[in-house]
């Protein structure tokens, strides 16, 4: 397969230019590059779902007609989407077979798709069980399920868009093993990746993409992870520096904290200190408390028994409004659904939690121009990349989101500050930037707790870390003290059976 | 207090029933074909009239009364058309849409009558479809007569249950509608047009809901008049829901509720003195909304609906 010149614009705004690269049979290409490089563009050009501006697609000799997904399924070429593509009230089978008969046939004949579908599951080693409804299923199973529905058509090519976002490290490790097995067997696979440790992993060879343009090609086995991140980033990306500490008092405590379950695994006697000018990192597999510890932080849900004391005074009305009355700067873990309302304008999500502030109303009245104008700063102040402070905010890109509630969060220098997988999805350029403010907002005394998934920023910008394990809270411990592996086990439990039997 | 008791077990007030759920079977499986592909059709109630008014004056010029019945549906596809065109492609409110399609199809109905029968004060009538007796069958107690002993539209409804339960379940037809009506961008995926699934579901619903109507017309009655349809429309929308958007439990629905309208008539005659009759023409709606406050609450409805697909958008 080989794509030649292809070039798409929006609105001005140049997303692919003039990108050409090929694939060869039974290879793995990488396609690397930030949010917003344009990769997520080219393989909807070549699937069919967008039409070009100027180029081609060829496959197999041909070349495609434009616009037309389903060419590129004949033609070979599966794609397994960002956003799974299944309908879920539909079986696996269904979602499989859909499409693949002529539309007005009496019949499914799902008893030749199950045979189908269970040779390719023993084949390639990707386990489905056709009669379940897709609903059902963890998100690593669907996406088996999308690489079948591609496999069942024939496909001969195969492009996953980011397919280990949504995945646990172990899920991720069994896909590359699936794709291996697939380019073994002489199929070609594109994945579209910002993670440069899959990149290295996974692929034989990397083509990198930035600002809509392919600034690098590389074979995997000839080059190294600075080199790419260079590449991708287009300057040096220097790893956080974590200054030395000024600790101070107190800010925030928890002691033998319980919760109710609303959040997720609840909170299971936790007794946790925040102090000024620390960042305290919470480890744990996701699902273990840190949903019910963050909303706790956030006022969403109040102490069942034990209590929450901010400074040395204990708390007795706690709700999203104390919090930020206290100053609590809270960076939600889910950006979309919690941190931004998508349709509203940027301007609008910048003073959402602040609208009872004078400064942003008076006597009921919204102060259009005041709002405008404190959106304009932290535009500005945190380098959003957005059009305007009008624009509806669910235009941004993943990054530029995260540095408005960035800056919302950071806004009059919050006493503590509740980072809930601030980093999560973002590219290299806007993970080096967050993690950057955060420390910043450290030099200047505030009381941080970080909860994170990924050991290697726990490490790089915690000064003390602790580990969740089914609501319990390990106590604290400096980071230099234990090694990542030693962090890992306690995740998976280590250390927590004999409370469990106290 | 027996004798209300009794209505039960009398045959007609079964085929009463019966003859009263036939034009809601027949707008219900339209309106499930339609929300099933992920569309929300409000012009349901007009779409009704104007089937009922197409078919009864197609035969009153002198068609057969099949002709009647493909006039109906015919009409009904037009504005299913209108409907759809407006909400699949251009992705409009279906509300305002639907509700529009009441509006026009009831008016221009009403209007078309005025200029086809100027003169006349009485409705005139037609001959109308008769009950069709399916020999033994119908000599079963009760049930024979309620279901063996009816005209054929009734028949054909029942049969619209299996045919629609059977493509939808069984057909890669069925498969492309309840995938568009949960995630259309898996239909997109799969090389199969949103627009033309979506587009299709709504016409061929919208003709089974002007068949609903012609029902009315050709079969119940033998002539039309104004506000015949009087809110069954609306009813069907509700039956949808009841139903879970699954044809047999809408099917039931649809029964349950002409078995209610059926046994407030009869309780009118025995009780009408002493309680106000308006009291029981409320009561079925009284009690839909009771079985729909039991039965839907767990309903998943499909997960697209209402949500217009615009390719490439996330």
């Amino acid at each position: 397969m080989r794509l030649t010149g292809i070039t798409k614009r929006f609105a001005g705004l140049v997303a692919n230019d003039d990108i050409s690269f090929a694939l060869g049979q039974g290879e793995i290409v990488a396609l690397l590059g930030e949010n917003g490089a344009g990769k997520t563009t080219l393989m909807n050009i070549l699937f069919g779902h967008y039409v070009a501006d100027a180029g081609y697609v060829e496959a197999f000799g041909k070349i495609l007609p434009p616009g037309d997904p389903k060419a590129a399924l004949d033609a070979g070429i599966g794609m397994v989407h960002q956003h799974f593509t299944l309908a879920d009230n539909l079986t696996v089978l269904d979602n499989i077979v859909l499409g693949t008969r002529r539309l007005f046939s009496p019949r499914l004949d799902r008893a030749s798709a199950r045979k189908k579908i269970a040779a390719i599951a023993s084949d390639f080693g990707l386990a489905v069980d056709p009669g379940r409804p897709v609903g059902t299923l963890a998100v690593g199973e669907r996406q088996r399920v999308e690489i079948v529905k591609a496999l069942y058509r024939d496909a001969r090519v195969l492009i996953l868009d980011e397919p280990t976002a949504v995945l646990t490290p172990g899920e991720a490790a069994a896909l590359f093993s699936t794709l291996r097995a697939m380019a073994a067997r002489g199929l070609s696979v594109i994945f579209i990746s910002h993670k440069l440790n899959e990149v290295m992993a996974a692929s034989d060879r990397v083509v990198v993409l930035r600002g809509g343009r392919v600034v690098g090609e590389r074979r995997t086995a000839e080059t190294s992870r600075e080199d790419l991140a260079h590449l991708m980033v287009g300057r040096e990306v220097p790893p956080p520096r974590l200054g030395e500490a000024m600790r101070g008092g107190a800010r925030l405590r928890l002691d033998g904290v319980t919760t109710d379950d609303s959040h997720g695994t609840p909170l299971d006697h936790v007794s946790l200190e925040l102090r000024s000018g620390e960042i305290t990192g919470v480890a744990g597999v996701s699902g273990n408390g840190q949903g019910s510890l963050a909303a706790l932080l956030s006022g969403l849900i109040a102490p069942v028994s034990g209590t929450l004391s901010l400074g040395d005074a204990p708390v007795r009305r706690w709700s999203p409004r104390a919090a930020l009355g206290a100053g609590i700067g809270r960076i939600p873990e889910d950006r979309h659904t919690v941190g931004a309302i998508g349709d509203m304008s940027v301007a609008e999500n910048a003073v959402l939690e602040r609208l009872r502030d004078r400064r942003f109303s008076r006597a009921g009245f919204l102060r259009a121009d005041a709002i405008r104008d404190h959106a304009a700063g932290l535009i500005e102040g945190y380098q959003v990349k957005c059009p305007s402070p009008e624009a509806r905010i669910r235009l941004l890109s993943g990054g530029n989101m995260q540095k408005l509630i960035l800056g919302r969060a950071l806004d009059g220098d919050p006493s503590v500050i509740l980072a809930s997988q601030p980093t999560r999805g973002l590219d290299v350029g806007a993970v080096a930037y967050v993690q950057q403010q955060l420390l910043a907002a450290r030099a200047r005394g505030a009381a941080i707790l970080l909860i994170s998934e990924d050991l290697d920023e726990i490490f790089a910008l915690s000064d003390r870390i602790c580990v969740m394990f089914r609501g319990r809270m390990s106590e604290p411990f400096d980071r230099a003290s234990k090694t990542p592996a030693a962090i890992g086990a306690m995740m998976a439990g280590q250390g927590f059976e004999t409370e469990q039997a106290a | 207090m027996m004798e209300a008791f009794e209505i039960f077990l009398s045959a007609s007030f079964w085929v009463a029933a019966i003859r009263i759920a036939s034009p809601l079977i027949f707008a219900t499986m339209g309106e499930l074909v339609c929300e099933r592909a992920g569309v929300l059709n409000l012009g349901i109630e007009g779409i009704m009239v104007s089937g009922a008014f197409a078919g009864w004056l197609a035969v009153y010029l002198g068609a057969d009364l099949w002709t009647g019945v493909a006039v109906a549906a015919l009409t009904g596809m037009a504005f299913g058309l209108l409907h759809a065109a407006l909400t699949v492609p251009l992705g409009l409110s279906q509300h305002v849409v639907g509700i529009g399609i009441t509006l026009l199809a009831t008016s221009l109905t009403y209007f078309t009558y005025r200029i086809v029968l100027p003169e006349v004060t009485s409705p005139p009538k037609i001959a109308a479809f008769q009950p069709l007796k399916i020999p033994v069958l119908s000599d079963i107690p009760v049930i024979g007569p309620a279901l063996f002993n009816q005209t054929p539209l009734t028949y054909l409804a029942f049969a619209t249950v299996a045919i629609v339960a059977w493509v939808l379940a069984r057909t890669p037809l069925g498969l492309a509608i309840r995938a568009a009506g949960e995630n259309p961008s898996a239909v997109e995926a799969q090389g199969i047009s949103v627009t033309g699934i979506r587009v299709g579901a709504v016409m061929a619903g919208s003709g089974l809901m002007a068949v609903g109507g012609a029902f009315l017309t050709m079969s119940a009655f033998d002539s039309f008049f104004f506000e015949m349809v009087n809110g069954r429309g609306w009813i069907c929308i509700a039956l949808v829901v009841f139903g879970s958007w699954r044809p047999g439990k809408a099917l039931v629905g649809a029964i349950l509720f002409a078995a209610f309208d059926a046994y407030q008539i009869r309780l009118q005659q025995i009780a009408g003195d002493v309680v106000p009759y308006q009291v029981f023409l409320m009561m079925p709606y009284l009690l839909s909304i009771a079985a729909l406050v039991l039965v839907a609450r767990r309903a998943t409805y499909p997960r697209a609906l209402m949500i217009p697909y615009r390719k490439g958008e996330r």
